[in-house]
């Protein structure tokens, strides 16, 4: 088996305004984020070998890396657009990752970018009754029942959720008020306002059992990384963050036809990621989990292993994810606050806090992080292992 | 003049044809898996079980538990203006899979995961039934 613990790492992180970005494409953004990872680390642009783009969720677009490839003035050896929705962004880590230990290229771009908060968003479930009733394969049962939003199948989850093991509105809204906390201290957040539990508590229903601030907005923006081998990171403008191991597992079947519902795909992925990387939960200082709804990071936490199947509710309480707490969890706010954008702003904040940059919001001396992503409707996860 | 369905309707797939035919004769017919003999859904010319291509359909039972359900507020879909809030439910039927559809006769307060359930059967158009479950 190959190891690749310790030989390769991210040495630029870049990042647009987060929002609402009219008169900026997907393309455009994506290759700002990029230019800011080129000047946040001070690598030379033609070096840049490997082109690897999430597509753009809310419009997908053939051979979105030759486009942003093009854009960037880069003849790429290596490029991919992967298919894992949220989790894309952590998989195209690996990937990269893979094709350097294979000889086939040095240093690659690692990028999201997309505009669905002002160019319409004809993947995100408000589409024409006659696509919408398309459906993946079912014949589209679930647009015919009226379950075309993407708040309504990881409410679905929730509501599950709290029959089997037992949740209530405070606790997913204690995920809500302290990401919005964090990002109160996160001047690029999308949403800095805090709110208090009565607001949360008071927000307007959106599927019950979710509110609005249980779900994570829509945002224009993108953020990119820059990966190469430790060899070439010497001398570069910042401290390379190290990738210590990446994983993946994919629950994979649609909603209704899923063994478990409560379960994701983190609890192999993150196990997985933890024994290639040689620690234990313990060892992780802060993490930055995929939060598109206040559900899925309590959900992750048990499959990571950080408590057990059902006490994520209670792990979460008593501060213990705050900035002081004994697990800090999505410092810059997560998709709830910072952006709606899916999973590589997690990857950007967990750089800055382990380089120290993260300011007002810093993490005190942080060594490890994990990070995760996942998409579909947990469908798809990956989890990310770094260490400064 | 006819008046139009104003939310999205069955569509039919490559496999699907005697499913919603069923619908339309208030049954519904699962396919079954003649290898493994366990019954599927979606549709499909495939067992995901055991992969084999024999199967049968059959007339189930109708019947079935809730296994989740959500009450959607927001509107996502115009031909839903009317209805909201109103219920999604996920039911377990009991021959094993699971459906996406509405519980109608039942107060969206009223719905608890594991109540019993059994099929209703809505005539959306004169071609397309549409197959809802209400408190057995």
């Amino acid at each position: 088996m190959l190891d690749i613990n310790g030989k390769y790492c991210i040495v630029g992180v870049g990042n647009t305004e987060y929002g609402r970005t009219p008169g900026r494409n997907a393309v455009t953004l994506t290759v700002e984020a990029i230019r800011n990872a080129i000047e946040d680390c001070g690598i030379d642009k033609g070096e840049i070998d490997a082109v690897l783009t999430k597509y753009p969720t809310s419009n997908f677009q053939g051979l979105f890396s030759a486009r942003v490839a093009q854009a960037l003035g880069v003849v790429p050896r290596v490029t991919a657009t992967l298919d894992q929705a949220g989790a894309s962004n952590i998989s195209l880590i690996a990937y990269a990752i893979m094709c350097m230990e294979a000889g086939l290229c040095n240093v690659a771009t690692i990028s999201y970018g997309d505009n669905p908060n002002t160019s319409g968003r004809p993947s995100y479930g408000r589409r024409p009754a006659a696509e919408a009733a398309r459906g993946p394969t079912y014949g589209g049962d679930e647009a015919v029942a009226g379950m075309t939003g993407a708040p309504c199948g990881y409410a679905m989850i929730a509501q599950r959720y709290r029959y089997e093991y037992g949740l209530t509105d405070e606790q997913l809204g204690t995920i809500a008020t302290t990401f919005r906390r964090h990002a109160s201290l996160n001047p690029n957040a999308q949403f800095q306002q805090p709110f208090t539990m009565e607001e949360y508590l008071s927000s307007r229903w959106v599927a019950e059992p979710f509110r609005l601030y249980d779900c994570c907005p829509v945002s224009d923006g993108a953020a990119a990384v820059i990966v190469t081998s430790v060899e070439r990171a010497r001398g570069l403008k910042k401290k390379p963050v190290s990738v210590m191991s990446f994983a993946q597992a994919h629950p994979a079947w649609d909603l209704a036809q899923r063994e478990v519902l409560t379960t994701s795909g983190a609890a192999i992925s993150g196990p997985t990621a933890f024994r290639l990387a040689g620690i234990s939960v313990e060892d992780v200082d802060f993490a930055e989990l995929y939060d598109c709804f206040t559900i899925v990071p309590i959900v992750t936490l048990e499959d990571y292993g950080f408590c057990k199947k059902g006490e994520g509710p209670d792990f979460i309480g008593g501060g213990r994810i705050g900035l002081e707490g004994s697990l800090p969890l999505n410092t810059s706010g997560g998709l709830l606050s910072e952006t709606g954008m899916p999973g590589m702003q997690l990857i950007v904040e967990a750089v800055r806090q382990l380089r120290g940059e993260a300011g007002p919001r810093q993490v005190k001396d942080p060594e490890i992080c994990v990070v995760s992503n996942q998409g579909g409707v947990m469908t798809t996860h990956a989890t990310l292992v770094l260490r400064n | 003049m006819t008046v139009e369905y104003p939310k999205p309707l069955p569509q039919l797939t490559d496999d699907n044809g005697p499913y919603l035919e069923g619908l339309r004769e208030r049954e519904l017919r699962l396919q079954r898996c003649g290898a493994c003999g366990r019954y599927r859904y979606p549709p499909a010319r495939f067992c995901p079980h055991c992969l084999s291509e024999e199967a049968s359909w059959e007339v189930a039972s109708g019947r079935g538990t809730l296994y989740s359900f959500i009450v959607v507020h927001q509107l996502y879909h115009p031909g839903f203006r009317d209805d909201i809030p109103y219920n999604v439910a996920i039911v377990e039927l009991d021959e094993g899979p699971r459906i996406t559809s509405n519980v109608v006769g039942c107060e969206n307060r009223d719905l608890k995961i594991g109540m019993r359930l059994v099929a209703e059967y809505f005539d959306a158009t004169p071609e397309a039934t549409i197959l809802k479950f209400r408190p057995a």
